[in-house]
């Protein structure tokens, strides 16, 4: 049976307070996550820029920042992949992202955890399915292999 | 939908028609400790969420699984998931470099 949440746990080869700052610095991450946001992350208040991946510029991407628990807990809800700017997402609840920092040898284990997937309406799934282009190929195809297997 | 599946009487009931045979709610009734009421209830409330779906068969209703609305969020989860992983790896390279 399918969960409602996505789980990773990866670890750094990076001090926590690194790790921190990628994350939390609005600049920095918007060099890895690929936005251009207009301003620092505040709790409680909207973060929001354009996108910078390639072909998707015209794109707004938007949270709302939970929690900055520094060096311990960033956390942030939006609407995963909302991509068409013609729809008011606004109606639809939001999924939660966490990212939670602990210090271990040599680096940072960085988890991060998004869930309430069960409350995403139907066809926003099937809409960020049909919109993905890159990647999607493959996974299709390690999903056929995995049904395939039963 | 997964709030849908988290009730023991519903999972019962989807595991009943995981088989793919459509089956009527007397048959759906039967060995449970459940009226027919109340399985009518449950099947609405999977019908209503996409679990299950009803087709009338003559004078009988019969109920059978949608497999693809597992499916379908099982993508999903699995596109986001891949998303998140490319990410993270533009993080790793970020923060390691």
């Amino acid at each position: 049976m399918a969960k409602d949440r996505i789980e990773k746990r990866i670890e750094l080869r990076a001090p926590v307070a690194r790790v921190w700052r990628a994350l939390t610095d609005y600049r920095e991450f918007g060099e890895w996550f690929r936005v251009k946001l207009e301003g620092p992350f505040v709790a409680g208040e909207v973060a929001k820029g354009n996108i910078t991946w390639p072909g998707y510029e015209h794109l707004v991407w938007e949270a709302v920042i939970e929690k900055i628990e520094p060096e311990r807990l960033f956390s942030f809800t939006w609407h995963p992949y909302a991509t068409d700017a013609k729809v008011d997402y606004s109606t639809e609840t939001p999924t939660l992202v966490e990212f939670r920092l602990e210090a271990i040898e040599g680096g940072t284990l960085l988890m991060l955890t998004e869930s309430g997937f069960d409350k995403v309406p139907a066809n926003r799934r099937e809409e960020a399915f049909l919109r993905n282009d890159g990647g999607w190929t493959q996974q299709m195809k390690n999903i056929e292999t995995h049904v395939a297997q039963g | 939908m997964f709030a849908a599946l988290g009730d023991e009487t519903r999972l019962a009931l989807v595991a009943k028609l995981c088989g793919g045979e459509s089956r009527s709610i007397s048959q759906l009734t039967e060995g449970s400790k459940l009226t027919r009421q109340a399985v009518t209830k449950h099947l609405h409330v999977l019908e209503r969420v996409g679990i299950v779906r009803c087709v009338q068969a003559g004078r009988e209703r019969l109920f059978e699984f949608k497999p693809e609305s597992v499916e379908e969020m099982k993508q999903y989860l699995e596109f986001v998931s891949a998303k998140w992983d490319e990410a993270l790896g533009r993080l790793r390279s970020f923060v390691e470099e």
